[in-house]
This record gives C-alpha cells, structure tokens and sequence, in this order.
C-alpha cells in the first residue's frame, strides 16, 4: 500500500506539488494525468525517495520514505522520466549491475537478467552499449531494469514515451500482467493508455490533485459521454432526433458527413436513438456510443492551466 | 556496505570504457619522468633516491587528479543517472565512498606504474628503499586528498570543466599554504600559531614529512581525516544539488 498525505514541494520559484493526498491499494494501476510542468515527476521523484518533500509523508509497503528509506527503495521498481542509463555499459552488464545492487547473485542473478531480457524484448541487444542505442530501446532497458525484481511498486514516469506501437501495446500487456497484487503508477501524456490500462486516474495540474476516479468516470465528464454517433446514407430529419427525450444537441462532423447526437447528463439516448432510426426506416451506415473523449475532458479541466 | 563494491566495480570499470584511462596513464607516465629526469637533475644530484620524483607530484596532481574526479559526480547529474542512483536502495555512505575508491585506486595502479623508476635508482646506486616506500604511500594519500576535493567539486558543478578549475584552485591553496613564500608573507607579523596552522594545514609540509621516510601518526591522519572531511562535504553537496 501506498500512503501520501499533505505532500508538498516549493522549489525557489514555485510550487511544484501542492498538498497532495492519497491511499493506493495492491491491484491498483494508477495514471498520472496533466499538463506539462503539472508536478507529475516531482511527485514521483518524492514517491521514491529522490526528492525530500517540503511537507507531508509517503509510506511504501509501511515504510516512511524519509526514514526508512532504503527498505521503501527495495519495494519500488522505477523508472525516472527520460529512462536515465549508464550510458558506457553494454545492456547485458548494466542490468547485471542493478541486479547484483537489488541483491542477487550467481544463478538467481541471472535468471532474473534473462526474464527481464525477453520481458521488454531486448535479446537483439544485449550486447550493444547502451549510448548506440535508439531511443525506444532505451526505454526498453530502464523498464528491464525497474522490473528486475519483481517489485511491489512499479512507479513509471512516461513509460511508453517514444516506443513503436508494438512496443507501447507490448509494455501495457507487461504492465498489466504485472499489476496482479502489485501496485502500478504511470504518468502518460497519451490519454487512451489510461482507459487501456489504468484502474484509477488521478488528474494533477499546478501541483493539485483535481480528480481522482476510474477512468470510466473520468470519460463520464465528456459532453460526448453516451452520445450517438450516426453515419446515414441520406440526409435525416434531424427536428425528430432533437425531440427525443434525454437528447441536448446535434453536432456535425463535417469530415465524413456524420452528426453526433449528445446526451443529457446522466441520460442513456441510445435505445431511443436506435429506435427512431428503425421506426423511420433510415440506411444507416455506422451507428457508434460513445463513453467520452478524454482529450475534451482533459482539456476542460486543465483548461488555462498549462505552466 | 555490501552494495560498496559494486559501486567501486562499476565506477572503476567506467574508467576503461573510454580512452579517459589510457591518457590519464599515459600523461602521468610521460609527465613524471620528464619532470625527474629533465626538471629534477635526477642524474646530476648523484644519489640514489626518488626525491626529484616525488617532489613535483603535488604539482602534477594539481592538473591530473582533478580530471580523473571531475567525471564522478558531474557526469551522473548530467545524464540524469544521479535519479537512478539515488533511488537503488544503497546509502549515500556506499555510493560517495565507493566512487571515491575507484577513482583512488585507480591513481594507485598509475602510481605503481612508475616502479621502472624505483629499478632504475636501485641498478644506479644503493637507495634507500623504506623512503621510496613511504613516498609511494605519501604520494597516494596526497591523491586521495586531491580526489576527495574533486569529489566534492564535481558534486558541486554540473559542468565538469567548472568542477576541473573549482578543484584546481582549492587543491592549489592547500598546496602553497605549506610554500616558504606563502609562510614568509605571515611571518613577522602573524602570531607563531597561526604560522603553524597555515603550514599544517599544507599538504606540501605533511607529504614531505612521509615521504623523508617516517610515518607519522599525524600526517597519516591528517590525511585522512582531510579525505573524510571533503567527503562528508560530498555527500551533503549531492543532497543540495541533485534535484537541479
Ligand atoms: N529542480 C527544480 N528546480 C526548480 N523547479 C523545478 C525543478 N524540478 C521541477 N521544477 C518545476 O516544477 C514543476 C513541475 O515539474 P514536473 O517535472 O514535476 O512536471 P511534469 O508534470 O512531470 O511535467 P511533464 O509532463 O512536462 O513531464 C515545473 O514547473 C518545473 O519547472
Ligand atoms: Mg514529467
């Protein structure tokens, strides 16, 4: 379990994170959401002892980051943003060198290696120094090394940053089968990785926790949440879906042609909707609900909020 | 103190990764012979000793060692590693000193890469070996004052060239506050005590005194307690600069 309670850090000119508090239970998969410069790493930096908070406490697994330091570092797999290596040493003994810190040695050691290895898929490159890397595999091996040993608490600042989409869908399956019992904090500038992946989205900007829900519910907040989306072969009368109950506007979308019919809050239109299509017999292309678009929530949120 | 020595194998190992090692090698083999056999009438003094040897190292050490320590910390905060580091469950005690000790030995094996020199002495004449031990040990702790200052500066400065002329320059105060000169401008005016302090303060008087031949308890601790102190400062440098 992860406790926070009254988190904070100035730094000369600003604060960075304001007051922050919150409890995260095993199983959970949390995404940091928010502007750049929200306080996204700075909390995560604190979350794993790097930076002493101004005020307030974290406990990891029941040990105080700030007096317990070294056990609360043994439970945490992490990944700081830029996935930061040493760049003069091949793969294949940077990964030996955090295992041998984290603990291990001779067969276990190795075994450990080889899992983390085929783990984010760097067999090609075990060898290589890690400078005359690209970017992706990079990334790829600050991952090998936060999961290295199997831990608690894996915190990732920005783990699919700059991965090819095999890679992004391959780590959010790794992070998912590891998230069994363990505790998982993501930060991600890509909204749709929180609803692939996250159980709990917590939204930060100017260092404060603004929301703190499932991403379903996040979604929720969408003006376009449970709207009807209708790809028609011909034009439809539009005054009869305006009329139906639960219905609060008609959007077009010029791009091919559609209108977006928007629920009320918390009105299910669908049902209606469909009904009205068949009852007037029109050729329907596509016909899609949608949960919501998270950018339009995020932005309403964080709306003026960029620092 | 487990995780020490892999701190010290990783660090000492980054040495030889690039070419850093093999010129730092190089210029110290080819610098400390010029300066005995050219500068310091190695030949024309006609004994068999090493004193023109070790005499010019703590000049040499000025420029030398503080390159070999302006990677240690400079390096990790630049590559954001120092994040890495700093979040490995290892206490600061191991990583300081452990990066310390790599450096340190590493200027020991350059050091005992002059041995060709203690031959030489011994075929040309009939030195005195005990002094020539006592020089190595007194040049070696010398380095390790020289590093532990450079530690420091290198925790200090992001910018590793600023760390190399920050270093230099402490290393060169405590060097001179042992000169004659620099004791002759306090003498005459300034109280016999704090004439005494400044010259204890010198490594120059504390490295002659070793390397005459005799160990003295004092020197032996003056130089370490200078290496702890300038390390401690280290660690509480790290504290303060590493968020930046
Ligand atoms: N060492 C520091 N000194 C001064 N200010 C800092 C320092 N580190 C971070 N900040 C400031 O704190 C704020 C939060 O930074 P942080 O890196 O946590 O943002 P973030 O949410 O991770 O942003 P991004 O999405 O761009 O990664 C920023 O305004 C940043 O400029
Ligand atoms: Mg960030």
């Amino acid at each position: 379990m992860i406790k926070v309670t009254h988190l904070t850090k100035r730094f000369v000119q600003k604060v960075a994170v304001d007051d922050l508090s919150f409890t995260i239970e095993p199983g959970e998969v949390v995404g940091f959401l928010g502007p750049n410069g929200a306080g996204k790493s700075t909390t995560m930096k604190m979350l794993t002892g790097f930076l002493p908070p101004c005020e307030g406490k974290v406990s990891i697994c029941g040990f105080d980051i700030g007096k317990q330091t070294l056990q609360a570092q043994r439970q945490i797999g992490y990944l700081p943003e830029g996935a930061p290596c040493y760049g003069d040493m091949t793969v294949a003994e940077f990964l030996h060198f955090i295992g041998q810190i984290r603990g291990y040695r001779g067969q276990e050691l190795k075994q450990r290696i080889a899992r983390a290895i085929a783990l984010v898929e760097l067999q090609q490159v075990v060898e290589q120094t890690i400078d005359t890397l690209s970017k992706g595999f990079k990334r790829r091996v600050g991952l090998a090394q936060a999961v290295l040993h199997d831990p608690k608490v894996l915190i990732l600042d920005e783990p699919t940053d700059g991965l090819d989409p095999n890679q992004k869908h391959q780590v959010r399956k790794l992070i998912k089968s590891l998230a069994v019992n363990r505790i998982v904090i993501i930060s991600t500038h890509i909204l749709e990785e929180v609803s692939a992946l996250c159980t709990r989205a917590m939204v930060i900007s100017h260092g404060r926790l603004l929301v703190d829900e499932t991403p379903y519910e996040l979604q929720s907040r969408s003006r376009y949440h449970q709207a009807v989306t209708i790809l028609a072969e011909q034009p439809v009368d539009r005054s009869l879906l305006q009329a139906l109950p639960g219905v609060a506007g008609i959007e077009d979308n010029p791009l091919d042609g559609s209108i977006t019919v928007l629920a009320e809050a918390g009105q299910v239109i669908f049902p209606v909707v469909n009904q009205l299509i068949h009852a007037q017999g029109w050729q329907v292309r596509e016909l899609e609900v949608e949960r919501g678009r998270l950018d339009e929530v995020f932005r309403s949120l964080t709306r003026g909020d960029a620092a | 103190m487990r995780q020490l020595p892999i701190i010290f194998k990783r660090e000492f190992s980054s040495f030889f990764a690039t070419p850093l090692a093999y010129v730092f090698l190089l210029i110290f083999l080819v610098l400390s012979s010029v300066f005995t056999f050219y500068l310091g009438g190695f030949y024309e003094s006609g004994q068999a000793n090493l004193n023109p040897f070790f005499n010019f190292h703590p000049w040499l050490y000025l420029f030398l060692v503080p390159a070999l320590a302006m990677r240690m910390w400079a390096e990790e905060r630049k590559s954001g590693t120092i994040e890495l580091l700093m979040t490995l469950p290892i206490t600061r005690f191991e990583s300081v000193v452990g990066k310390f000790l790599a450096a340190w030995v590493f200027a020991g094996i350059a050091l005992l890469l002059t041995f060709p020199m203690v031959l030489t002495v011994n075929y040309l004449g009939d030195p005195d070996n005990g002094a020539i031990l006592t020089g190595y040990v007194g040049s070696w702790l010398l380095a390790g004052a020289y590093l532990s200052v450079g530690s420091c500066m290198s925790a200090l400065a992001k910018n590793q060239v600023i760390a190399f002329i920050l270093t230099v320059s402490v290393c060169f105060v405590f060097v001179v506050s042992g000169f004659p000169l620099v004791l002759d401008a306090f003498n005459g005016w300034a109280p016999q005590w704090l004439l005494d302090a400044v010259a204890s303060f010198s490594f120059l008087t504390r490295f002659q005194a070793i390397s005459k031949g005799v160990i003295d308890a004092r020197d032996l601790l003056y130089f370490l307690s200078f290496i702890a102190a300038w390390l401690m400062a280290t660690a509480v440098m790290i504290d303060l600069k590493k968020a930046e």
